[in-house]
């Protein structure tokens, strides 16, 4: 019998309470190393609550957040709205190495590969912040990308996008996780969590209803709420 | 009536034809008003960013403390600079009083709390948008006042010129610790009141416009300052 990867990622109990309301209700979950984890669940489960209170944006009331091995790993996120810093598409990525104390050459040269990565090349000198949406959010991703982050969160990083453009951050993703990125993404649209997803982690009311292989998911949710999620119904029907 | 028009008159030829007490004046006006602007800046810009990003004990009693000087009259300021100045004071032995030197220093007190107000709020508004992405690089408080500084630079140049404004038109404590001498000390509001008090109402007039001019220019170029990086820079 094959030995059980250890957890990336174990988060324990998480209780999140924010303005007196329960987000999060000891929420527990397990990211394993080398999946691509797309997280589902109606308005207001916490999906993007469960991603901030992971990557460390909301102190969480109660419960542990514990990663695999002494390192803590490097982390990154691209949230749905793109925030970029009044300077160049280019001068965007090589802020986020410089503040992770990445100089010089090997600065430039990163902060290059990325912006090539995403297909921004021809305007990496143009003012990041009059760039298109679709533009902005490929460049959120170089920014993250250049990090080289052992895990990128994602939350709903193409819900303000047209098809074409969220299609392009598809795409992106997906060679951020085949370059041995860990993603753990949120979005609405199940169509894109079939095809991103090994695996689906559902969000009912704070708590992880199921955390299910992607095919097996969709074919045959395990989880009553899952059901009637993809079946479109109201939870409290 | 007749008389305004001959004043105008007269302070209009002044203007035109460069009279020397009327240059001399505006020029030390100036010089002394962009010090006190740039000091001020210097100060309070990033006074202003700091209370409005950094969570630190004493946070609360600076911002009323600021909110308090930025009510604060002119007058007394100048009094209290004149103290400190004085023989007597603590600074005397500096002997900046009755100096171009003690006016930028009221000046200076005096444009601080404005800019750190103004600055506060427009970096207070970015950090709202900034904050999770900046937390999320894992940008610490002294990176994020300068990310702030640098990237709302166009509004706070803006703020600077507000400051520039505020210098330039202030009267009674440079008149208090400047001590209006001619050609040292005597800038446009203090030549204009004591003009004013002689009847010699054309300089006056003539430096009343100027102000004006000066204001109105400092507004227009705030005014293009933000089209043009809203426009070029989102």
């Amino acid at each position: 019998m094959a030995e059980r990867p250890s957890a990336l990622l174990r988060a324990r109990d998480l209780t999140v309470v924010l303005g007196g309301v329960t987000v999060l209700d000891r929420l527990s979950l397990e990211i394993l190393p080398g999946l691509r984890t797309i997280v589902l669940g109606a308005n207001g489960a916490g999906k993007s609550v469960t991603l901030r209170a992971l990557h460390g944006l909301i102190p969480p009331a109660s419960g542990t957040i514990d990663w695999q091995g002494d390192r803590t790993p490097r982390q990154a996120m691209v949230f749905q709205r793109p925030v970029m810093l009044r300077r160049s598409a280019l001068a965007n990525v090589e802020y986020g190495l410089a503040v992770n104390g990445i100089d010089g050459d090997p600065r430039r040269r990163r902060a290059r590969e990325a912006i090539a990565k995403v297909g921004l090349e021809a305007i990496a000198h143009r003012p990041a912040r009059v760039l298109s949406g679709g533009e902005q959010q490929r460049l959120a991703l170089a920014r993250a990308w250049a990090l080289e982050p052992d895990i990128l969160f994602l939350d709903e990083p193409t819900a303000s996008l047209d098809p074409g453009a969220a299609g392009e951050v598809e795409r992106i993703v997906a060679a951020i996780a085949a370059e041995g990125t860990r993603i753990v993404m949120t979005t609405h649209n199940l169509g894109q969590a079939r095809r991103l997803a090994d695996e689906i982690v559902f969000i009912h009311q704070g708590r992880v209803a199921e955390q299910t292989p992607a095919d097996r998911f969709f074919a045959e949710p395990q989880s009553q709420h899952a059901r009637h999620f993809l079946k479109g119904e109201l939870p409290w029907n | 009536m007749f008389e305004i028009f001959a004043s105008l008159g007269l302070a209009l030829d002044l203007m035109a034809n460069g009279d020397s007490a009327f240059v001399r004046v505006v020029a030390i006006s100036l010089e002394l008003s962009l010090a006190a602007a740039v000091l001020g800046s210097a100060i309070g810009l990033p006074l202003g960013a700091l209370v409005a990003i950094g969570r630190f004990p004493g946070r609360r009693s600076l911002i009323v403390s600021l909110n308090a000087l930025l009510g604060l009259p002119s007058v007394v300021v100048g009094l209290v600079v004149y103290l400190m100045l004085s023989r007597a004071g603590p600074l005397g032995t500096w002997g900046l009083l009755f100096t171009p030197g003690a006016i930028v220093i009221a000046q200076t007190v005096l444009v601080i709390p404005i800019v750190a107000a103004l600055a506060r709020q427009v970096v207070e508004d970015s950090w709202n948008e900034y904050a999770e992405q900046l937390r999320s690089l894992g940008v610490g408080t002294g990176r994020a006042v300068r990310t702030l500084l640098w990237d709302t630079r166009f509004s706070l140049l803006t703020v600077a010129l507000a400051g520039f404004g505020r210098a330039a038109s202030e009267v009674g404590a440079v008149m208090i610790v400047g001590g209006n001498i001619d050609g040292v000390t005597r800038v446009m509001t203090t030549a204009i009141a004591l003009e004013t008090s002689k009847g010699d109402l054309p300089l006056a007039l003539a430096l009343g416009i100027v102000l004006i001019l000066v204001v109105l220019a400092v507004n227009a170029g705030a005014y293009a300052i933000r089209e043009w990086s809203a426009k070029h820079h989102g």
